[in-house]
């Protein structure tokens, strides 16, 4: 079984952004880039399953600028085999985003999809259930454990009243939550074979699919400054404060 | 203007969310129905036409729907959707598991975790762990968005909708249910509490949790905690706050043992009080506490919970 992967060059989760002065958008530049740490579990998981024995081939997707293939490279030196960089410089929504892995799909013809639950740049969290939906395959989403078993793949879902598990027939999407795995950090080795790997360009043109949405930014805005307030010395003065001053109690 | 609502359930019952969501469709204008889709739901749909301001509730009610698995759920949106402007669902796990599929059969985008209306087709949204806040205008004919709680106040329980059956009945041959093991508590839901109180990794232990149940019994609080500490195996993933957790916004948020990185804050800081309790004086979670204890919680939850 083929497992296809799609991963997203996005800011470094430790990073605080700023928005830009013109209010346009936040400001990425000189900004520290990383891999989105939901698409580093997807990997995982899609390089476990093939120690395993379930996969046979890895295969990592991104969509994104030139330098999104640094992400790629990150994804080969942790253990996917071939690499597909489909190049635009434009703002590439889920949908469209979605629709070049629709195809992406369509060409490859993978058993399973992994995805990350969500870009922490934009936190749209829609990706994967639109890939699902163009396909017509299956979903099971925000994944604390995947497990094959023949033609079906049982997922169990972290859902906001505790743990839900599903039967998924092959092929199927999944998108991945922080519990599923502990990612591996990649060996010196590792990323200098990275190098030598596949990596496939291709543009969304290739595919006949448009980048352009119907959404537009119109203003990026930073939220109200929470001031941090005062030290309080005791349980005592707390309980005062939040009684008398705050009014919460 | 033309809205649908899906409705989102608990076990079968109507959410609190639901309430959340209808005012975001207030917000946007027009006439208001609900879909309550599942199996067995009929008190839900009751309970959805007591939401002010809606005017048709419309109830599927199927085996297929049972547990709103995404296949089913998603298919029975594209029969409904037509002559809809927008449709709206809570960003609950059931709202983000099934609206980008209408959005994606429908070749439109959808707008995730909005949290203000400007107009019928311009809204806010937070990015970056809401450390920006984006306008976005859709051009598309038909708007799917899913609406964060925390942005709008639920409308009251006093109106008298009018109930009707859907009869569209999908089928559904990938995706079946399993199992589900959904955390047993007596406190209030996190995401509607007024009060909150978060442990993190300082806990140091699922037993030490207990600290905080006796004061959650005391303020009428619900339980929170930090990703590590859900990590670390001290509690159960459905009670994560943070970016990728839960988005909470009580009167009251109490964190303890928490240190306040950027994807914690991001499910808090939009409490009206917080409260920190960390033995490091320069935690970050200082920098958004109205209300900073330093000191070691082992001493201080017991002392609190005894004054209290
Ligand atoms: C308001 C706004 C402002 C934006 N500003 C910018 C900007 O300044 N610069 C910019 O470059 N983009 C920008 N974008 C585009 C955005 O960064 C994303 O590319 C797009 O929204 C898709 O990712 P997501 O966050 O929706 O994915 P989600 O649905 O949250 O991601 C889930 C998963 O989908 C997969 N996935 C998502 N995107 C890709 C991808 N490109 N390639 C491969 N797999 C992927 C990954 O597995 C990911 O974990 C903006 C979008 C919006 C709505
Ligand atoms: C993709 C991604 C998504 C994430 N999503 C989330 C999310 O949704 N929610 C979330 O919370 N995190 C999230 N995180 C994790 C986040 O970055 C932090 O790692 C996490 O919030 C830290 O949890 P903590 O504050 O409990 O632990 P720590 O940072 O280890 O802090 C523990 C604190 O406890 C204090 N302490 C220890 N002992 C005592 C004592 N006896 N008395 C008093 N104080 C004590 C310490 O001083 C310290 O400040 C995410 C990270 C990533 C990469």
């Amino acid at each position: 079984m083929k497992v296809l992967v799609a991963v997203k060059r996005v800011i470094d989760y430790n990073v605080k952004i700023r928005v830009k002065a013109d209010h346009s958008d936040v400001d990425l530049t000189n900004v520290k880039m990383a891999m989105n740490p939901f698409c580093e579990i997807a990997v995982e998981e899609a390089v476990r399953l093939k120690e395993k024995g379930v996969a046979t081939e890895v295969v990592a997707v991104t969509v994104g600028p030139k330098a999104a293939q640094e992400q790629l490279r990150t994804a080969l030196a942790l253990g996917a085999d071939r690499a597909i960089h489909i190049e635009t410089d434009e703002r590439a929504e889920s949908l469209a985003v979605a629709k070049l892995l629709a195809k992406v799909v369509e060409e490859e013809q993978p058993g399973l999809v992994v995805l990350g639950k969500q870009a922490i740049d934009t936190d749209n969290n829609q990706t994967g259930q639109m890939l699902a939906a163009l396909t017509g395959l299956p979903q099971g989403t925000f994944a604390s454990e995947v497990a094959v078993d023949g033609d079906k793949v049982n997922v169990t879902r972290e859902i906001d009243g505790g743990l839900q598990t599903i039967a998924l027939t092959l092929p199927a999407i999944v998108t991945t939550d922080l519990r599923l795995n502990e990612p591996r950090y990649a060996k010196l080795p590792d990323i200098m074979k990275a190098k030598k790997k596949p990596l496939d360009v291709k543009t969304p043109a290739d595919y006949g699919i448009e980048v352009a949405s119907k959404v537009s930014l119109l203003k990026v805005e930073s939220p109200a400054e929470r001031k941090g307030g005062v030290k309080v010395a005791s349980v005592d003065e707390l309980i005062d404060k939040l009684k008398n001053e705050a009014k919460v109690l | 203007m033309s809205i649908l609502v899906l409705a989102d359930l608990h076990e079968g019952q109507l959410a609190g969310a639901t309430a959340h969501v209808v005012a975001a469709a207030q917000a946007i204008g027009g006439d208001i129905d609900v879909l309550v889709a599942g199996e067995g739901v009929q008190a839900a749909a009751e309970a959805a036409a007591k939401l002010d301001g809606v005017s048709k509730v419309r109830v599927a009610d199927n085996a297929v729907y049972a547990h709103q698995l995404a296949e089913p759920m998603g298919a029975l949106l594209v029969e409904l959707a037509d002559g809809y402007t927008h449709v709206l669902a809570s960003a609950s796990t059931t709202g983000k598991n099934v609206l980008p599929r209408l959005a994606a059969l429908k070749d439109v985008s959808q707008l995730s975790d909005v949290i203000a209306v400007d107009s019928a087709d311009t809204f806010k949204r937070p990015i970056y762990a809401g450390n920006a806040i984006a306008t976005v205008k859709s051009d598309d004919a038909l708007k799917v968005i899913t609406v964060r709680s925390t942005g709008f106040d639920a409308v009251g329980t006093s109106g008298s909708a009018t109930i009707e059956t859907v009869d569209v009945v999908v089928d559904n041959s990938q995706s079946s249910f399993v199992k589900e093991e959904l955390a047993q508590s007596d406190r209030p839901e996190l995401g509607g509490a007024k009060v909150v109180i978060s442990g993190g990794r300082g806990m140091g232990n699922g037993e030490n949790f207990k600290l905080l149940d006796g004061i959650a019994d005391k303020l009428g609080a619900a339980i929170g905690a930090s990703r590590a500490a859900v990590d670390a195996g001290f509690v159960p993933n459905d009670m994560q706050v943070g970016q990728t957790g839960k988005i909470v916004a009580p009167d009251l948020y109490i964190a303890v043992g928490i240190s306040g990185a950027i994807q914690h804050l991001a499910g808090m800081k939009d409490s009206k009080v917080i409260v920190a309790i960390n033995k490091d004086d320069e935690a970050p979670i200082f920098q958004v506490a109205d209300y900073g204890l330093v000191g070691d919680l082992f001493e201080i939850l017991p002392e609190l919970e005894s004054k209290l």
